[in-house]
């Protein structure tokens, strides 16, 4: 028995080294670009149907191919047997990248210093190297509009992809002016003003973005007119808004508000205009519909905004506005959990929208609303290849993510909460006595 | 004559509260579910029998009693009413923050049954909820635990009376921020948390010694001693030493949970449940072995720096490790959706369909000392019921009936638009509130923070 000891006292002499080598130098994983084949699967392509046992074939940071016989060739190939193929999702409402710590000031970049700042653009504080983006791309949500906020005008949303090791690898084709259009409702219960307060602030921002938006359209005449103008990188940027570079994504959630918002739109002949929020959707659907203006609402799981409204108010929103005609995307709203925006839509699914048009809410619908659905928001040769593959519906909670595509790259699959549960699940030592 | 008018006024209030204060049970028969026991497996095409609150029976064929209603549940699912370890929901206040020890204070005195978060909490299938006090203090107040019997108006009615006492204690930022930043008295670090709870006890002994020593003196002849001064916040301190109060603790790191673990052994405290413990995994074992369990976020984390290195397998990791561990809300949103919360330990750590329902059933009503009572549906338990159309752990289930002691409080076809029990009769508009405020643990204490623009505040 003793011998017995010795002899496994020395073998573990012998591996000491290699457990050694393998705690120094660590695997590093690093996201890997290539020729992918993803082989026989189910492929949701969303816009064209569902594609069974199907082949997708990733090449150039593109899909290059979709078929049931495609060659290998030199691609590494990925059995999707028995599993599902779709696009990477789509958040269309975040803070990721621009926030560390919630808490601390020092991690908060999201909101600068004044009430009308639309040149501050959220790409250049987005934070590549952001503990909350491998924790959130596992989870298939592949894409992100990160957005600032506070104030009248709060910077410039920038649409990035999670994965890059620069804002600009990172950023995908589309940038938007967010306004917070004047609310007659109440920010919270702490929000101690009278009706008569809230009425007189809710005019006077009315006002003060009437004002803002002359300037910016004077600005804008006079730029097209050539003339040579002062220093004012505030209305240069909402220039852009007046023309219809860059569209103006008006966070606006009161029935009343939206309706108002609409009116705006109209009287200033906004060109390119999207509506956020948009928490009472329901209640002026068709009036939204009839304006043709598409709306980007969430987060789905929210408490309704009223007392006295039906429990389950936020969840059916989505749904509501979407069966009137309106073009809906769904956010989070969150940052480092924006890897709950399959289950935002899969709540959305159950209370009325349907899985199929939830699925479009986080994939195309988004891609169109931001223009970039020449690339993004479903499977199609030629588009790029940013996709995953899991094991089932990725609503579902019991479904895994298999492997995710971002740009062609293939991303590791681990976060920091992944090595946390791989170091703690069978901890050694384990209990001292 | 004014006078009379009052007293018969009063009398008449007393009365009806006195009606009230009845608990209502019912009595029904549901069919041909699917139930979802917790504790005693799954059964395919079952029927349970619910007689004046209680679970009668669980079976098949099972036939009605006279005047029993019955519900055709066929293609349905039964599980046990959920339960919240940690709300705060239905509180009209939270925070008593002015002390690192307010001990004496209890959340049964601010229950609000007007609050319709308690309607939309049993839309979400959830029973019964921990209401605790907040954070702000290293040892906060009593807490209660509470029966969501929407439509009462009398406090007292909505408290489960056989749940034992409970209290609040807090580790980390939030008891430092308040008194060591906040105020500039202690604690100011983790050191002086465990140095306030240790001093607390040890006074807490002192107190218990001289009543001891005064009831041993009093009964002998002649004796002259005088009653020590009675002192609520010792006195709860006390009863904690003897066991008869559980403490939940606030928690995140793991070695200010490894801390209060060894001040608890050291005092010989073992009722004893760590809450939010968002760094739990991280001394799994400790937990498994010393308390009672652990009562976590499902996803939460990096709201504030002492939860940045947590992770979303908690869950997992605790309950492989044999820890008693549920899934708890902290907000009036979650609590309408833990068995989606529980479902997600699917996804992060791929525990199977009996785990995962345990964390919102049996095991939260193991950390409230109230597992014989609910928890499971086992005959003889309490009828607090919910039944879904779907599995409860798919994204897609919707609770369609929740039952609190047989009686039904939700029924989704005949859920009105306004549930309100209570309209302002000074507020012309209803208000639209834009940021929803939780009911956070740090409740009531915003004077004592800086830069709260953060929504978590946990």
């Amino acid at each position: 028995m003793k011998k017995f000891n010795l002899t496994i006292y020395l073998l573990s002499l012998l591996l000491l080294p290699v457990l050694g080598y393998g705690q120094i130098e660590g695997e590093v994983l690093k996201p890997r670009n290539g020729k992918f084949l993803l082989q026989g699967g189910t492929v949701v392509t969303v816009t064209n149907g569902i594609l069974e046992n199907t082949s997708v074939l990733l090449e150039h940071g593109k899909i290059e191919a979709i078929g049931a016989g495609l060659e290998a060739g030199d691609a590494t190939v990925i059995d999707c047997n028995g599993q599902y193929i779709y696009p990477g999702m789509i958040d269309s409402g975040t803070r990721l990248g621009l926030v560390e710590v919630g808490s601390l000031a020092e991690t908060q970049d999201y909101a600068e210093i004044g009430n009308v700042t639309p040149n501050m653009q959220a790409l250049t504080a987005i934070n590549p190297n952001s503990v909350a983006i491998p924790v959130t791309r596992v989870s298939g949500v592949t894409t992100a509009l990160s957005v600032p906020s506070g104030g009248l005008f709060p910077g410039t949303a920038a649409l990035i992809n999670l994965n890059g090791y620069t804002p600009d690898q990172m950023y995908t084709g589309f940038k938007g002016i967010p306004m917070n259009f004047p609310t007659s409702a109440r920010r919270g219960r702490w929000d101690r003003r009278s009706d008569e307060e809230i009425e007189k602030d809710a005019k006077e921002s009315l006002k003060n973005i009437n004002d803002i938006w002359e300037r910016a359209s004077t600005y804008m005449k006079l730029e097209d007119a050539e003339a040579s103008l002062t220093y004012y990188p505030e209305m240069e940027q909402l220039a852009k808004a007046v023309r219809g570079d860059l569209p103006l994504l008006i966070e606006v959630n009161k029935a009343e508000d939206i309706l108002k918002a609409l009116e705006w739109i109209k009287e200033k002949e906004v060109k390119k205009a999207v509506l956020t929020g948009v928490s009472e959707g329901f209640r002026v659907a068709e009036k939204i519909a009839a304006a043709g203006i598409p709306v980007i609402t969430g987060p789905v799981l929210a408490l309704p905004s009223r007392s006295s409204d039906r429990y389950d108010a936020a969840y059916s929103n989505p749904g509501k506005m979407q069966q009137a005609g309106v073009k809906v995307a769904i956010r989070t709203s969150d940052t480092e959990n924006v890897r709950n925006l399959p289950f935002n839509a899969g709540f959305a699914a159950a209370y009325g929208m349907g899985k199929e048009e939830a699925l479009r809410a986080i994939t195309i619908v988004p891609a169109e609303i931001f223009g970039v659905d020449d690339h993004l928001g479903s499977i199609e040769e030629g588009k790029s290849a940013t996709v995953f593959v899991s094991d089932g519906d990725p609503f579902e909670t019991k479904t895994q993510i298999k492997h995710v595509f971002i740009d062609g790259y293939k991303i590791p699959m681990t976060s920091r909460h992944i090595r946390l549960y791989q170091e703690f699940l069978e901890r050694s030592p384990g209990l001292e006595e | 004559m004014r006078k009379l008018t009052y007293i018969i006024c009063s009398l008449l209030i007393i009365a009806t509260q006195q009606l009230d204060a009845q608990t209502p049970k019912g009595s029904v028969l549901i069919q041909n579910a699917t139930v979802l026991t917790v504790t005693q497996g799954t059964l395919e095409d079952a029927d349970v029998l619910v007689q004046d609150g209680i679970i009668k029976k669980v079976g098949k064929d099972l036939s009605a009693p006279k005047n029993v209603k019955t519900i055709n549940a066929s293609g349905k699912f039964l599980m046990p009413g959920i339960i919240d370890a940690h709300s705060h929901l239905a509180l009209d206040v939270v925070n008593e923050a002015t002390a690192p020890i307010t001990a004496e204070v209890a959340i049964a005195d601010v229950i609000n049954p007007f609050d319709v978060g308690i309607y939309r909490a049993l839309a979400g299938g959830t029973t019964i909820a921990h209401g605790l006090h907040g954070s702000a203090n290293a040892i906060g107040g009593q807490s209660i635990t509470m029966k969501y019997r929407y439509g009462s108006r009398n406090p007292d009615d909505i408290i489960m009376k056989e749940a034992p006492r409970t209290i609040k204690f807090a580790l980390g930022e939030n008891p430092t921020r308040v008194h060591g930043l906040g105020k500039n008295i202690q604690p100011r670090t983790r050191m002086g948390v465990e140095a306030v709870i240790r001093n607390g006890f040890n006074e807490a002994l002192q107190y218990k010694k001289k009543w001891e020593t005064y009831n041993q003196s009093k009964g002998q002849k002649n004796s002259k001693v005088t009653p020590p001064e009675y002192n609520l916040r010792l006195q709860t301190l006390a009863d904690i030493l003897d066991g008869e109060i559980i403490i939940h603790c606030h928690s995140y790191r793991a070695d200010e949970i490894y801390m209060l673990i060894n001040v608890c052994r050291d005092f010989g405290v073992d009722k004893l449940v760590f809450t939010h413990v968002n760094e739990g995994f991280k001394v799994a074992p400790e937990l498994a072995k010393y308390t009672m369990g652990a009562s976590v976020f499902s996803d939460w984390w990096a709201y504030k720096f002492e939860v940045y290195y947590s992770t979303a397998y908690n869950a997992a990791i605790l309950t492989e490790n044999d820890v008693i561990t549920s899934i708890n809300s902290d907000s009036d949103e979650l609590i309408r959706h833990l068995y989606h919360e529980a479902a997600k330990t699917q996804r992060y750590g791929g525990l199977s369909d009996e785990q995962a329902l345990a964390l919102i059933t049996i095991n939260p009503a193991k950390q409230l000392g109230i597992d014989e009572y609910v928890g499971s549906i086992e005959e003889g338990k309490q009828a607090d019921l919910v039944i879904f159309d779907q599995h409860p752990l798919s994204v897609y289930a919707i609770p369609q009936m929740t039952f609190v002691d047989g009686i039904k409080y939700f029924d989704i076809n005949e859920d009105k638009d306004d549930q309100r029990l209570k309209i302002s009769p000074t507020q012309m508009v209803e208000p639209v509130y834009l940021q929803v405020e939780e009911e956070s643990c740090m409740h009531g204490v915003e004077l004592f923070t800086e830069g709260t623009t953060f929504h978590h505040s946990h």
